[in-house]
C-alpha cells in the first residue's frame, strides 16, 4: 500500500524582480520517502526548499503538508508547522556566537524548560549518533567543513523532526566526507522514519539516497521518477543533466537573477539597486 | 535622467524604506511582551550597549563640559556675563548636548555593531536557521537589542550630565579662575529637574531610533560582505540624522 502523501506542491510560481524563478512546479513527496530534486545551478532548487519550508512565500500556487495549505498561513501558525520541520543549510548556517552544544541543542531551549547540563547531555549524544565526539566545547568556526554539515545536522534532528529537508549536503565536502553524509541521510531516514527532501547536483549522492528523483529545469519538473528511470530516461535534458556533458539543450547562460542564499520579503524592489550606499 | 522621475523614485524610496523600518518597529514592541522573556540575552546586550559604550561617553562629555565651559566664558565676557558660565553649560549639557551627544556616539558604537552582526547572520543564513527552528528572530535578535538601547543610553546621559558638568567646573575654575562657590550656586540655581527628564527622555527615543534603524539594517543585508558593510554604513548614518532631526522635534514638542 502506498503511504499517504505528506508534502503536495501545486502549480508553485515565484518571481524575483521580473525573473520568473519558478513556473508552477509540481511535487508530491509520500511520507516517509527520500526525494531528491536535482537541476543546474539558478535552476529555482533553494527557492523551493524554502518555499516548502514558508521561508519565502510564493507568488502563486499552493503547498500542502500533511494536508494543511501553508501558504497562506499567518507568522504564528506557520510557526507551528515549522516544528514538523527540521533543516540542514548548504553552509551549515551555525550560530558563530555559540558553542557547538548550545548550537545542537538550540531548539531545546525554547521549546523545554530543561537545564542546561540536561540540554548539554542531549546534545553530546545527538553528535555521537552522527560520529562526532568531544566536539562539544568547541566554536563553529573551529569546525572543518564535514563537522560544520555534521553539527548542523545534529542541530536538526535535536527535535526529532517528521520532515527534513537537505540544502546541497554533500557540496564542498571531499569524496570520502560526502559519501558519509549519504550514508547518514539514508541512516536517518531509516531510524527515525522521517520524510526527506534533498536538493543536490551531486549525482552519485542522489542515486545513493532517492526513493525517487525530480528534475527541476527552467522553474518546472520536468521528470519525476526511481533512480533507475532516471538514469534510463527518455528526456534529453535530463540526459544531457545527469551525464554531465555541457553540450545538449541545457544552455551555460548567466540566470538574469541568481537567488541570494537568504532574501529578506521584500516587495516593491524594482527602485532599489541594492547598492543604495548613504 | 527626467527631473521629475528622479524625484519621484527617490520619494517612493524613502517612504518604503520609512515604511519598513516602521513596521519592523511595530513588530518589535509587539513581541515586547510576549514571554519567554529571554533575561540572559537582554542583560547581554545591556552590557554591550551600556557597559562598554561608557568610556567613550564619559570622554565625549568630560571634554564637551569642558570646550563649552572655554567658549561661553569668551562669548559671555563680551557682556559682562561671565558669571552665567555654570548656567549655561549645565543647562546645554542636560537638555541638549548630553544626550545629543551619548546618541551619536553609541549609534556610532552600539549601531554599527548590531547592524555587522544581524547582516553577517542574514548573509550566512542563519536568521533562515532559528526560523527553522521555530524562533522568530525578531524575538530572539532584536528585542534584546532594542530594550538593551532603551534601558542603557538614558544611564549613559545621566552619567554624560554628571561628567560633563564637572568638565565645566573644571575648566572654569581651575583655567579660568571662577570662584568655584559662585560656579556651583549658578549650576544649581536655574537647574530644573525638567531639563534633565527631558534630557533623559530625548535620551530614550534616541535609544530606540537607534536599535530600530541599525536592526533594520542588519536584517535586510543582502550580498555577502559587501552587503555587510553597506548595512553598518546606512545604519551609523541613517541614525545619525534621525537623531539629529528628531532632535528638534522632540526638543520643540516638549518646550
Amino acid at each position: 500500500m502506498e503511504s499517504p502523501i505528506k508534502i503536495q506542491v501545486v502549480d508553485l510560481y515565484k518571481f524575483f524582480r521580473d525573473n520568473a524563478v519558478l513556473r508552477g512546479v509540481q511535487l508530491e513527496v509520500r511520507q516517509g520517502e527520500s526525494m531528491v530534486v536535482i537541476g543546474g545551478s539558478g535552476s529555482g532548487k533553494t527557492v523551493l526548499i524554502k518555499c516548502i519550508i514558508g521561508l519565502m512565500r510564493p507568488d502563486k500556487g499552493e503547498i500542502y503538508v500533511d494536508g494543511v495549505e501553508i501558504t497562506r498561513l499567518k507568522e504564528r501558525q506557520l510557526s507551528e508547522v515549522r516544528k514538523k520541520f527540521g533543516m540542514l543549510f548548504q553552509w551549515g548556517a551555525l550560530f558563530d556566537s555559540m558553542t557547538v552544544w548550545e548550537n545542537v541543542g538550540f531548539g531545546l531551549r525554547w521549546q523545554t524548560h530543561l537545564s542546561d547540563a540536561e540540554m548539554k547531555r542531549i546534545a553530546t549524544k545527538k553528535l555521537e549518533l552522527l560520529g562526532l565526539r568531544d566536539i562539544e566545547d568547541l566554536m563553529p568556526s573551529q569546525l572543518s567543513g564535514g563537522m560544520k554539515k555534521r553539527v548542523s545536522l545534529a542541530r536538526a534532528i535535536t527535535m526529532e523532526p517528521e520532515i527534513l529537508l537537505y540544502d546541497e549536503p554533500t557540496t564542498g565536502l571531499d569524496p570520502i566526507m560526502a559519501d558519509a553524509i549519504n550514508g547518514l541521510i539514508v541512516e536517518m531516514k531509516e531510524k527515525l522514519e522521517v520524510t526527506s527532501i534533498t536538493i543536490t547536483h551531486d549525482m552519485t549522492s542522489a542515486y545513493k539516497i532517492a526513493d525517487r528523483i525530480a528534475m527541476l529545469c527552467q522553474g518546472k519538473i520536468i521528470e519525476v521518477g526511481s533512480p533507475e528511470e532516471i538514469k534510463n530516461s527518455s528526456n534529453p535534458i535530463v540526459q544531457q543533466f545527469i551525464q554531465g556533458k555541457s553540450e545538449g539543450p541545457i544552455k551555460i547562460i548567466e540566470p538574469s537573477h541568481l537567488p541570494m542564499p537568504s532574501q529578506p520579503r521584500l516587495r516593491g524592489e524594482k527602485y532599489w539597486t541594492g547598492k543604495e550606499h548613504y | 535622467m527626467n527631473l521629475f522621475r528622479w524625484i519621484g523614485i527617490y520619494s517612493l524610496r524613502f517612504i518604503e524604506e520609512a515604511g519598513r523600518i516602521i513596521i519592523l518597529f511595530a513588530q518589535t514592541l509587539g513581541w515586547v511582551f510576549r514571554p519567554p522573556l529571554q533575561g540572559r540575552e537582554i542583560l547581554k546586550q545591556m552590557e554591550e550597549v551600556g557597559v562598554r559604550s561608557f568610556p567613550v561617553v564619559v570622554i565625549t562629555a568630560a571634554f564637551t563640559g569642558m570646550v563649552l565651559a572655554l567658549q561661553s566664558f569668551t562669548g559671555f565676557k563680551r557682556f559682562n556675563a561671565e558669571s552665567m558660565v555654570g548656567t549655561v553649560v549645565a543647562l546645554s549639557v542636560t537638555r541638549e548636548l548630553g544626550p545629543v551627544l551619548t546618541g551619536l556616539m553609541v549609534s556610532g558604537r552600539v549601531g554599527s555593531a548590531m547592524a555587522a552582526e544581524l547582516g553577517t547572520m542574514r548573509v550566512t543564513e542563519q536568521i533562515d536557521a532559528l526560523y527553522t527552528l521555530a524562533t522568530n528572530p525578531i524575538k530572539y535578535l532584536i528585542v534584546p537589542r532594542f530594550l538593551a538601547a532603551i534601558i542603557m543610553v538614558p544611564i549613559l546621559v545621566i552619567f554624560a550630565d554628571v561628567i560633563g558638568i564637572l568638565g565645566g567646573y573644571l575648566v572654569s575654575v581651575e583655567i579660568l579662575g571662577t570662584n568655584p562657590t559662585l560656579y556651583a550656586r549658578r549650576t544649581w540655581d536655574f537647574l530644573e529637574m525638567n531639563d534633565v527628564f527631558t534630557g533623559l527622555l530625548k535620551a530614550l527615543f534616541f535609544g530606540m531610533i537607534m536599535a530600530t534603524i541599525s536592526c533594520y539594517q542588519g536584517f535586510s543585508a543582502k550580498g555577502g560582505a559587501e552587503g555587510v558593510g553597506r548595512a553598518t554604513t546606512n545604519a551609523v548614518v541613517l541614525s545619525s540624522l534621525c537623531i539629529l532631526i528628531s532632535n528638534y522635534f522632540i526638543t520643540a514638542f516638549l518646550f
